[in-house]
């Protein structure tokens, strides 16, 4: 079976893609990360020891306790068990990283895709326009965007999300600008198909796999914004669980009370890891040509 | 290379009064009204207009972006609700000590980053090229924030071997004042011959600006070993190992200057966002820098001085885009025809 596949063809076939992300350990390691977190989120009332503690319950008896049978990785200066606010944390990180790449897409997917298309003055403006935003490091715009709108995970969201569409406008745009040129649009032109039948039949299709790889390399860069912006105060507010923000939260005690900074940020820290690694995986086999492209607060 | 310049130039220009509108659209977003943070929450009423007409705030928008356009062009960044000073002397203040974390930073991530990254292209597939590739996306997956803590936590209360915080020894005003000549601690202290502080100063910079050198490290060591093999699988590398050239002349001087080109490219990018990251760590290394005087401005909701921060950056970034592609033009002729 292996040897059927070709090794160095233009198209690689699917089952030759399957072999190649399996083969790369560091990828299926980030793949077993990620579905770990995604368990983690999906199941945090049934895994977490006291849900209720996800939320504002406070018992101020059994605070800052170290880890223990009781409470694996111990209770925070209120009293909640860090295990339960972690898994929780879980659903706040993945919640914003959803929000943020979706809104970049549906931004910068229709943009993109005329601007490739149609080409011409409107792809000048429309590209100098990107290079504006792409100017403000996403953490710098979200930090001055969150700190005139009200803190929330929504507003984080929204600051996040101001700074990140540039990236798939242009993504999409270059996809695009390929398909337009080439012989079987100018074909389907000429049979009379209409612009929007093009842009949705074939421009769209054909941006597909690059945006998905980059969605997956997204993840973890949008996850450490999310957590740095909660971590100055401007995103999750207590007593939403949130990772940076209890980083923040426990700073003061670190010197004391290690475990209250040391997990959550551990939680950051291997949830960013795991979409890193599986995003390079699957950009290595689904766009091997684009060059790495990594980006950060 | 002159038509590269001035449209280079031109492109410069035009993303910088961007950036500015961009800024200033920010500062509209605000919300309640500037006049009343300004004058304080028990100022009449003729003294809330008197201010609204200080601050160009009864004229209709497009007049105020020009007003705003042609104040950042002549050096009025406004002036800071919570210093009272004008943003611009703030930041004068709080760039050096910020720029000399981040360039430090980056000469160690270079330094540390082009290596791994040439040894992780030469044993590709091995055990060494997955484990710098496993620890080069530990550091860019890194939470700045957590680092800094973790370090602080690790080489100062448990082990003392590393100071906490400031950029020397105050102490050390007394016995070895030094002479400010451009306010970057370490460049001064070389300048005047100030050992005492000279080494202090380095001790003060290791554990914040280990932190800042985290993420570009790790991006440097990825670029260089996607750079390096994209270029060993060129024509005049093959064509040099034809010839007889060893693994060593190839990886260390035929194929890596060519694939240092991205590298270099890179580390601009890289530059304006450990400018971003120094917001995360100067606060807890109470390193008197940008990060530091922005996260002040934000527990104080100083909308000018955020704007001036947020728009440095930006200014920083571009120009160092622009620099970049220009010594890119300049070495490079096959750069010099895209541009």
């Amino acid at each position: 079976m292996a040897a059927a596949v070709p090794a160095q063809t233009e198209q690689v076939p699917t089952a030759g893609r399957l072999r190649a992300l399996t083969g790369d350990r560091l990828a299926l390691l980030g793949a077993a990360i990620v579905l770990v977190v995604l368990v983690c989120a999906l199941l945090a009332p049934v895994l977490a020891p006291s849900p209720e503690d996800a939320g504002g319950a406070t018992d101020p008896v059994n605070a800052l306790l170290a880890p223990s049978g009781d409470h694996l990785l111990g209770t925070d200066q209120v009293g909640r068990d860090i295990l339960s606010r972690l898994l929780y944390g879980a659903r706040t990180s993945l919640r914003i990283a959803v929000e943020v790449i979706g809104l970049a897409i549906l931004i910068g997917l229709p943009l993109g895709m005329v601007a490739g298309y149609v080409g011409g003055l409107l792809d000048d403006v429309l590209m100098r326009v990107t290079d504006v935003f792409l100017a403000f490091p996403a953490l710098l715009l979200a930090l001055a965007l969150a700190a005139v709108l009200t803190p929330s995970v929504g507003n984080a969201a929204i600051a996040i999300a101001v700074t990140w569409w540039p990236w798939y406008a242009r993504l999409i745009r270059a996809q695009a600008a390929t398909v337009a040129s080439s012989g079987y649009v100018a074909s389907a032109r000429a049979l009379g198909v209409s612009h929007a039948r093009i842009l949705l039949r074939h421009v769209l299709p054909n941006s597909a796999a690059p945006v998905i790889v980059q969605a997956s390399v997204d993840f973890g860069g949008v996850i450490l914004t999310a957590a740095a912006l909660s971590y100055l105060g401007l995103g999750a507010q207590d007593p939403t669980p949130e990772w940076g923000l209890m980083v923040s939260q426990g700073q003061s005690l670190f010197t004391t009370q290690w475990w209250v900074v040391t997990f959550p940020g551990l939680a950051i820290l291997l949830t960013a890891l795991g979409f890193n690694l599986l995003g390079d995986g699957l950009r290595s086999i689904l766009d091997p040509r684009q060059v790495t492209r990594d980006r950060h607060p | 290379m002159r038509r590269v310049l001035v449209r280079r130039l031109g492109q410069a220009l035009i993303v910088l009064v961007g950036v500015v509108i961009v800024t200033f659209g920010v500062a509209r977003l605000v919300p309640g009204d500037p006049a009343i943070t300004y004058a304080g929450p028990r100022a009449s009423q003729e003294e809330l207009d008197r201010v609204r007409v200080e601050l160009g705030l009864d004229r209709p928008w497009p007049e105020q972006l020009v007003d705003y356009a042609g104040g950042v062009a002549t050096g009025d960044w406004g002036t800071s609700l919570h210093t009272r000073r004008p943003v611009l002397d703030d930041l004068s203040t709080a760039v050096p000590a910020s720029l000399e974390l981040v360039l430090v930073a980056l000469v160690v991530a270079a330094l540390v980053g082009v290596p791994l990254g040439i040894l992780a292209a030469r044993r590709r597939g091995r055990l060494v090229d997955g484990t710098i590739r496993l620890l080069s996306t530990l550091a860019v997956s890194m939470p700045v924030f957590w680092l800094g803590l973790i370090l602080q936590n690790v080489f100062f209360a448990r082990l003392g071997w590393l100071p906490v915080a400031g950029e020397y020894d105050p102490q050390l005003d007394y016995t070895s004042p030094l002479t400010v000549w451009t306010r970057m601690t370490v460049v001064d202290a070389l300048i005047g011959g100030n050992w005492p502080v000279l080494s202090s100063a380095l001790a003060h910079l290791a554990l914040p600006a280990a932190a800042v050198a985290a993420y570009p490290t790790g991006a440097i060591a990825q670029m260089t070993r996607a750079s390096l093999l994209e270029t060993v699988g060129e024509d005049h590398v093959r064509m040099a190992r034809a010839l007889g050239f060893g693994e060593r002349a190839i990886y260390g001087r035929l194929a890596l200057r060519p694939a240092l080109n991205p590298v270099i490219a890179l580390v601009a990018l890289v530059f304006a966002y450990s400018l971003a990251n120094t917001f995360l760590v100067e606060a807890i290394f109470n390193w008197p820098g940008l990060g530091s005087y922005a996260a002040a401005s934000i527990t104080t909701l100083d909308t000018p001085a955020i704007l001036g921060v947020t728009l440095f950056v930006a200014v920083a970034y571009v120009l160092a885009n622009l620099l970049v592609d220009l010594v890119q033009a300049a070495i490079d002729p096959r750069v010099r025809r895209a541009l």
